[in-house]
């Protein structure tokens, strides 16, 4: 489904990503974890482009993403995006939230754009909430929200760029509760997290990410249990 | 002492002046409104220009931003009026002066409209463009509609002033309330008189306009 080749992103004179190699298969669900500053969310955002990959070739569904020629508005469609700070849509309510990129993007009328709204906000059990403004949801239902907007694109890859790291901590399970559910379903999902537990739940590969570089890549349990390298024997002892 | 006869004299007086302010009121309104019109258009283009990714559009718009920021509306009112018929060009008053106030209110309204998009997240723009909507998409459902909330107080300080300047208009003989004003004053010598009542006037017409810029504040503040 993702397939990353040698991707290289520079700031500036500053090399962020050091070269990755990583394959996404269809329906797995990879978290991606590692100190502040290895690049893990610099990594995810190249996956959609929301940073612009300095070297390196990133294939989506068989397209390759990052060549001139592509529609990049096309390809976000594909690839639905989920932030840490929610980046709702202030002036529109849950439903405008929601109704918003399939009605003026893929032109689908109010009605049957409504409709997917209705279905979305049941599946994160926010339908109560379909006239309410974001100013008035707490975090836990924002990032609900956040995750039934990117859904109604319809996208064949979802990506999390720490989704409950700006969550008190009593709302953090009911979003990861809607993660895996998603998981359940089949979707192929990248997650940057500190979430170990989601990690464990519905994860299927873990990728331990520092200095710009995957250090190491292995099953949950595997990777947690049973480090091999030491930067991840390290960073885990610090951490956990 | 309270002169009833001296009071009559003078209320009789404003009766007979306050036509002609009026009329110039009238005049007043219509330029104001249509420079307005035209700051609201130019400035959303430079304000566009400003924060847009190219560097041309970039410095074209800050360069004119900077030019009439940085010169008397008086001035640049001269040379639409006297100085452009040396090169052929030749402007009637009326249109000189909305041409003059609206390129002029243009350049603080772009700036204005710039501060408001940048106030804006930059994670409103990532969200839209990750939904896959185009910059200008973005733009126009997502940033822009809660840029207009954000620049609505200082875009109703620049429209009152701009009211106020256009009282300059009356120096290319446009028959404006200032202009109005003083052909009355030459023929009446009611100095005192004439000048209160159009400042009465113009201070109507300012508060009018602060109650609307109030009004739609509120109108578009229900979703916070």
């Amino acid at each position: 489904m993702i397939r990353v080749e040698d991707l290289h992103k520079y700031f500036g004179d500053l090399e962020v990503l050091k070269g990755i190699d990583e394959t996404v298969e269809q329906g797995e669900v990879i978290v991606v974890v590692g100190p502040s500053g290895s690049g893990k969310s610099t990594f995810l955002r190249c996956l959609n482009r929301l940073e612009e990959p300095t070297a390196g070739r990133i294939f989506i569904d068989g397209q390759q993403i990052n060549s001139p020629e592509i529609d990049i508005n096309q390809l976000r469609q594909e690839t639905g995006m989920v932030f840490q700070h929610f980046n709702l849509f202030p002036h529109k309510t849950s439903l405008g939230n929601i109704t918003l990129a399939p009605m003026k993007i893929k032109g689908i009328a109010e009605e049957e754009a409504k409709q997917i709204a209705y279905d979305l906000l049941d599946k994160v059990g926010l339908k109560d909430k379909a006239d309410t403004y974001p100013s008035q949801l707490s975090g836990g239902q924002k990032q609900r929200i956040a995750i039934a907007r990117a859904l109604a694109m319809q996208p064949k890859v979802m990506l999390f760029d720490e989704p409950t790291s700006a969550l008190d901590p009593e709302m953090v399970g009911e979003v990861l509760d809607v993660m895996e559910d998603l998981a359940d379903e089949g979707m192929t999902m990248v997650v940057v997290t500190h979430e170990m537990g989601f990690a464990r739940e519905a994860g299927d590969r873990v990728l331990f990410m520092d200095g710009g570089v995957i250090v190491e890549s292995a099953p949950p349990e595997e990777l947690f249990n049973n480090p091999q390298e030491k930067r991840t024997q390290e960073f885990l002892k610090k951490v956990y | 002492m309270l002169n009833i006869g001296l009071i009559m004299e003078k209320i009789a007086d404003i009766k007979a002046i306050l036509p002609f302010l009026l009329k110039g009121a009238v005049v007043t309104i219509k330029v104001t409104s249509l420079a307005v019109l035209m700051g609201i258009a130019l400035g959303t283009i430079l304000g566009l220009a400003r924060v847009s990714k190219s560097k041309w559009l970039k410095s074209i718009s800050k360069a004119y931003i900077e030019f009439f920021r940085g010169t008397p509306l008086l001035i640049q009112l001269f040379i639409l009026y006297f100085g452009l018929p040396n090169l052929g060009i030749k402007l009637s008053p009326y249109f000189a002066a909305v041409l003059g106030l609206g390129l002029n209110s243009g350049a603080y309204v772009g700036e204005i409209v710039r501060s408001g998009i940048n106030s804006i997240n930059k994670g409103q723009m990532e969200a839209a463009r990750s939904l896959g909507m185009s910059y200008p998409q973005a733009m126009r459902y997502v940033v822009l509609p809660q840029a207009i909330k954000r620049v609505i107080p200082p875009l109703g300080n620049e429209f009152i002033a701009l009211l106020k300047n256009s009282s300059l208009v009356s120096v290319i003989s446009v028959k404006d309330l200032t202009r109005q004003s003083r052909l009355v004053n030459s023929r009446t010598y009611q100095t005192f008189l004439i000048y209160i009542s159009a400042a009465v006037i113009y201070f109507c017409m300012t508060f009018v306009l602060t109650r609307l810029v109030n009004y739609v504040e509120r109108r578009l503040s229900v979703s916070d």
